[in-house]
């Protein structure tokens, strides 16, 4: 959002207390950090780890859904979802863009995640088998996503804060589009409800598994949230996210696939059972379900476009040299 | 390899008849033609705007922030600069 090239002084070069101590003032303080501003060496890489693991996770997550795009059920349905694959592809832009004001460029990002070096979410790792797994994505995996983007609005980094409320507005429309199909299903036929009701058993528990490991194990939590990166702990979003859909699924007539679920009366929340950290572990490590093709589909996306970015370049170039030759 | 890099330029839209353009984030293009292109497909998918300005990172000349007390703070002291410094009687009602 702000050009690499104002970053020309080493904004890095003394971590000293001072320095650290003046930033995490302005922190406590509730100023945003700009571009050029001081920023401890580990505060920007942090940020730069965590926009750009967002930003490719928004771009992979084109390809679950883009799955579905030739074989939604209505002319309704495919724009819908056609726009939907837009807009994540938009927000990927809008969050490199954000990387890219912390001094790194997006080729180095892209190149990352191409090389198999760099995390997405994990969700996005997973297969969607039925018509009914675009409804669920919408409603429970947009759904997980505005509740941990939401509090990204306020995130210290201005950049980063700004490029959320852009997708934070397009991303409710992504949710209520999930629900819609779902409900739809779920009030179809006893076939289309059983597919609603197949989606939901396969994506419940990833999705949950999308706010992170609980607390007790989270390595990023406590710096993130003293420079205010991150507002609430990956249990209270988790916990946020199961309150709000649980009366959702509920109302359409669908079962959580959870056998220990139930509602606590003295604290007002759904309790729910055991989350298996094992599974989520091996996603992450690269041994999820689609983990493999993901990266393949991307690579070959890259590389097939690769001649057009040659020759867009190629022409910018050709018509920056005419006029020169031209006078000469 | 990384790619080499395609140009940045930095987004501006108009967003009602009447207001300023203003910044909304910043677009990779190999040319002019090509940044107003994406600009708008990645800017304004919901119609955001009426006009677009796209410019080259590069071209941007920004004041740094560590300088910001010796840019701005002289005018914090300069009170008379605005009109609530100067008395005059109620009965005048609003001037």
């Amino acid at each position: 959002m702000y050009t690499q090239g104002l970053n020309n002084h080493d904004a890095t070069a003394n971590d000293t207390s001072a320095n650290s101590e003046r930033f995490q003032a302005r922190i406590d303080a509730e100023e945003r950090i700009e571009a050029n501003d001081w920023m401890p060496k580990a505060y920007r890489r942090l940020l730069i780890r965590q926009i750009s693991q967002h930003a490719h996770s928004e771009i992979v997550g084109m390809l679950p859904e883009g799955n579905w795009i030739t074989r939604a059920p209505s002319l309704r349905r495919k724009a819908a979802l056609l726009a939907k694959v837009q807009d994540e592809g938009g927000h990927g832009l809008y969050l490199y863009a954000a990387a890219e004001t912390l001094g790194v460029s997006r080729e180095e990002l892209v190149d990352q995640l191409l090389a198999g070096r760099a995390k997405y979410s994990s969700i996005f790792n997973y297969p969607t088998l039925s018509w009914a797994d675009i409804g669920v994505i919408g409603w429970l995996v947009d759904g997980a996503a505005i509740m941990n983007q939401i509090p990204l609005c306020r995130c210290s980094n201005g950049p980063y804060a700004r490029a959320m409320i852009r997708v934070c507005k397009e991303e409710s429309f992504h949710q209520r589009q999930g629900y819609e199909i779902t409900l739809t299903l779920a009030r179809g036929t006893a076939e289309q409800k059983a597919m609603a009701q197949d989606a939901l058993d396969r994506f419940w528990w990833p999705c949950l598994m999308m706010f992170g490991p609980p607390d007790s194990d989270s390595q990023h939590s406590d710096i993130s949230i003293q420079w205010k990166v991150k507002r609430f702990s990956n249990d209270a979003l988790r916990q946020k996210f199961v309150d709000a859909t649980v009366p959702q699924a509920h109302l359409i007539g669908l079962e959580i696939p959870d056998p220990a679920l139930r509602f606590d009366e003295a604290t007002g929340h759904w309790v729910y059972g055991q989350i298996d950290w094992d599974e989520f572990r091996q996603v992450l490590a690269g041994d999820g379900p689609c983990n493999r093709d993901r990266l393949a589909a991307r690579r070959k996306a890259h590389a097939d476009g690769q001649w057009v970015r040659e020759a867009a370049m190629a022409y910018a170039e050709k018509r920056r040299a005419r006029p020169a030759k031209l006078a000469a | 390899m990384a790619d080499p890099a395609i140009p940045l330029w930095e987004v501006f839209i108009r967003s009602r008849s009447g207001l300023a353009h203003r910044h909304v984030g910043s677009v990779h293009a190999a040319d002019v033609t090509m940044a107003l292109q994406n600009a708008r497909d990645v800017y304004t998918r919901r119609g955001e705007g009426l006009s677009i300005w796209v410019v080259p990172s590069n071209a941007i000349t920004a004041s740094d922030p560590a300088d910001k007390d010796m840019m701005f703070e002289p005018t914090g002291s300069k009170i008379y600069r605005h009109p609530t410094f100067y008395d005059v009687p109620d009965e005048v009602g609003h001037m």
